[in-house]
């Protein structure tokens, strides 16, 4: 190990063990996710396990088991925000994956390969977990990764529930969240500590919890915070959710939500119109969108896409976590049917108060994107406001057209206008 | 071989035949579009299980609904039924699939009357125990819904009757699949893709009256294809929707001796133990058939079954037949390439969105490729 290595260890794991006892509770998010990848990128020398799972996956028995979770798709979307997405996906697809498929899966697998993006690459996987709840998408990725890495795949398969969540999917579930420990014990070569997992129970209905909270403050008028701080906010509630960390990083944030809403203070200056996203964020123009719909005094008030990682706690209970969580990873979201999307946007619509529905047709995510004009037909017809579809991509950056994208939010938000003066 | 001319109708035509069917029979009809419809459990019933391939031709009303980004398959199947030409159904039956079709099925449910309608959330992952006891739980499930949907009991005695049938019908395609591999002059490629398509349209006891006469008239040298040297070609893939494919393919001097198509081989394969319970053996099949890669056996399962069906089948090159927007074959197939790679086999990728290439680029694609081998 060169110097500059054992330096760069001691250094991360006094911040990893600073960060664990919850010392600096101030500690911005990017410090947060420093230390987390640097603690990640060096996992081999401190001895712990790597393990890449999707971003639906049960991360908490991970959490538990000591084991670092790593997130592809949170990598995607780093990828996006750096803009470093179409150089990637052209890579991908240079190895033979057509431009069609997801762009985090070609920026992931491309970057397998080269280490490039903007950290040099994840740190290698010791396993891989694989939650379908979010697409079928991830199936073929992580077999291309356990493939590519040569190292056990787990794939908790969540039965899609189109109208029900029916007793033998039930069963099903509960079955493989049993089958998910006994791998991570055979990979690790060690028991679960069932006190611990209770404990990261317990965190993660907090965080998650207080992550609800946290979005639950852009009801107010002005809204303290827009979708897109969400989308920033939301990196810990992926990827350590279970963690002390992230619940202190929650409760402070959401302190100082209360804080402005206390005082008035909202995101976008003249908030006027309140809007409500759907699909996962265009990462490589978040700064302009943001900044194009605060032109139009609107803000994001909310989105269907963060509110996944609280939006199934009605299942959880937090002293039958295990239990709990077979019903609550298969629920998410993307894995029910498109009435009972259609529906829960319905019911943001009234919590949020909004004037108007943006929603993100991402070529990249067809669970998410196939339907949705059912979605927008439901909505019109029940809610009778406008709604607006931006035809784009959450990485891949070739696939948006920013004078088009630019024409439509402006002749959408005249329509607003109009409507509500 | 005036036989085949019934077939080659049906194929071209399964619409005409569904209404018929309906008409003079009286029959109660089930549409599908997955290769994993428990069809067995469908006949079991007394009702006509028929798969649905889409509609080709130009797309409107499925356009409301769906973005340009979604497969044509998908596109097709929903502008068929908006149109009113999937009227003669009495239902439709959605297995999980890939996310397009489980999306199809949510706009299906919400957008269509066909009557019955149901999902048959299969498992993913077949490799396990907890998985084929799903398997085995949806299946079950199913047949209880078909028979409060349509008031029928399905007994066990029905179901053998189904598999029975079934394995005849299976063992026919295999064998006629197993003629034109061993002498690809015996009968045209075309012609093998009319018989396999038309026999998941037809009736299945029509079927099996006509298959053992079809198998004879090969063998006996009534069929004759052209006596040009063919090289021997694997056709991979999901769904082909395209006879003129074979024909073409044909013309370029190669002939498609065997696939990896979900409305080819792996319709057919796996025969099924009938002397279990029948829902089991029924979910036994699923379990170990050649997988749809929308479904996961193992990381190799694919590319090894790809190898294995080269040598025994000697096939000359492979040609992998992707449908533009269909996630889980394009996944799969930089990975099936490599297989091809690194055994020495030659392969080529045709990309289709809803049309063929114009005849003479095909011909000169497939002809490269034929130089090659």
């Amino acid at each position: 190990m060169s110097r500059f290595m054992k330096d760069l260890l001691i250094y991360c794991l006094a911040k990893a063990k600073k960060a664990k006892l919850g010392l600096s509770k101030n500690k911005g998010m990017r410090d947060i996710m420093t230390v987390y990848y640097m603690e990640a990128k060096t996992a081999r020398l401190s001895r712990r396990k790597v393990a890449w799972i999707t971003s639906g996956g049960p991360v908490e028995p991970l959490i538990a088991m000591d084991i670092i979770p790593v997130y592809p798709e949170n990598h995607g979307a780093m990828i996006g925000a750096s803009k470093m997405g179409a150089e990637l996906c052209e890579k991908a697809e240079e190895m033979g994956y057509s431009r069609d498929l997801c762009s985090y899966a070609r920026s992931d697998i491309s970057c397998a390969t080269v280490n490039g993006g903007p950290i040099g690459g994840l740190p290698r996987p010791d396993m891989l977990v694989c939650c379908n709840n979010i697409c079928g998408t991830v199936l073929k990725w992580y077999e291309i990764q356990a493939r590519y890495f040569n190292v056990p795949l787990f794939i908790l398969d969540t039965p899609f529930c189109h109208t029900e969540y029916a007793e033998e999917m039930k069963r099903y579930v509960k079955r493989q969240i049993e089958e998910y420990l006994v791998f991570l014990e055979d990979v690790c070569g060690r028991k679960l500590n069932h006190a611990t997992m209770e404990k990261v129970g317990r965190l993660s209905v907090e965080g998650q919890q207080l992550w609800q909270a946290v979005l639950d403050t852009a009801a107010n008028r002005p809204s303290p915070m827009t979708a897109f701080d969400a989308f920033f906010h939301l990196a810990l509630i992926v990827t350590l959710r279970g963690t002390q960390i992230t619940v202190d990083y929650y409760r402070n944030l959401l302190k100082t939500l209360n804080d402005k809403v206390e005082k008035g203070i909202g995101a976008v200056p003249n908030e006027r119109y309140r809007l409500l996203w759907d699909n996962l964020p265009i990462w490589y123009r978040l700064r302009w969108l943001s900044k194009k719909f605060a032109e139009h005094d609107a803000c994001l008030v909310a989105d269907t896409y963060t509110t996944a990682w609280c939006g199934t706690l009605k299942y959880m209970d937090e002293n039958k976590f295990l239990d709990s969580m077979a019903e609550a990873y298969t629920r998410i979201y993307l894995n029910i049917g498109i009435d009972e999307m259609a529906k829960t946007v319905m019911d943001m619509i009234d919590k949020y108060h909004v004037d108007g529905f943006v929603m993100h047709s991402n070529r990249s995510c067809k669970p998410y994107s196939l339907g949705q004009y059912d979605i927008r037909r439901i909505v019109q017809e029940e809610k009778g406001i406008p709604c607006l579809v931006i035809e784009a991509d959450m990485t891949d950056e070739r696939n948006f057209s920013e004078s088009q994208v630019a024409t439509r939010i402006n002749a959408f938000m005249e329509m607003i206008k109009e409507r509500k003066g | 071989m005036k036989l085949l001319d019934e077939f080659h109708g049906i194929r071209d035509d399964p619409y005409t035949y569904g209404k018929k069917l309906k008409a003079e029979r009286n029959r109660k009809i089930i549409g599908y579009f997955c290769s994993y419809t428990p069809e067995e459990i469908i006949y079991a019933a007394g009702i006509h299980p028929m798969r649905l391939f889409g509609a080709q031709g130009e797309i409107t009303l499925a356009d409301t609904h769906f973005q340009a980004y979604c497969c044509s398959l998908v596109r097709g199947a929903l502008e068929g039924a908006l149109k009113g030409k999937l009227n003669f159904l009495d239902g439709t039956v959605f297995p999980h699939t890939c996310d397009s079709i489980q999306r199809l099925s949510d706009v299906w449910r919400l957008n269509t009357s066909f009557g019955f309608f149901a999902d048959v959330v299969l498992p993913v992952k077949l490799n396990s125990e907890s998985a084929r006891r799903y398997m085995t739980d949806v299946l079950s499930k199913f047949r209880n819904n078909l028979e409060k949907g349509f008031g029928r009991r399905i007994e066990d005695q029905h179901l053998r009757k189904a598999i029975d049938t079934y394995n005849h019908i299976r063992t026919y395609l295999e064998q006629i699949y197993s003629l034109h591999s061993e002498n690809p002059h015996i009968i045209s490629g075309s012609d093998v893709y009319a018989i396999v398509r038309a026999s998941m349209i037809m009736d299945r006891d029509d079927l099996l009256d006509k298959l053992p006469a079809v198998v004879e008239g090969i063998k006996r040298g009534d069929t004759d294809a052209d006596n040009g040297t063919k090289k021997r070609i694997l056709l991979v893939g999901g769904i082909c929707n395209h006879p003129d494919v074979y024909r073409i393919l044909e013309k370029s001097g190669g002939s498609v001796i065997w696939d990896d198509l979900c409305t080819g081989s792996r319709y057919f394969s796996g025969i099924i133990d009938n002397s279990g319970d029948p829902v089991e053996s029924l979910a036994n099949r699923y379990m170990e058939r050649p997988v749809c890669p929308a479904k996961h056996l193992s990381v190799k399962s694919r590319g090894e079954h790809l190898v294995n069906l080269v040598k025994e089948k000697e096939a000359d090159g492979v040609i992998f037949l992707l449908l533009k927007f269909c996630d889980p074959h394009a996944f799969d197939y930089p990975h099936m390439k490599e297989y091809c790679n690194r055994q020495g086999i030659p392969c080529m990728v045709l990309e289709i969105e809803d049309r063929l290439p114009t005849e003479g680029q095909l011909l000169t694609r497939f002809e490269t490729f034929m130089h090659m081998l």
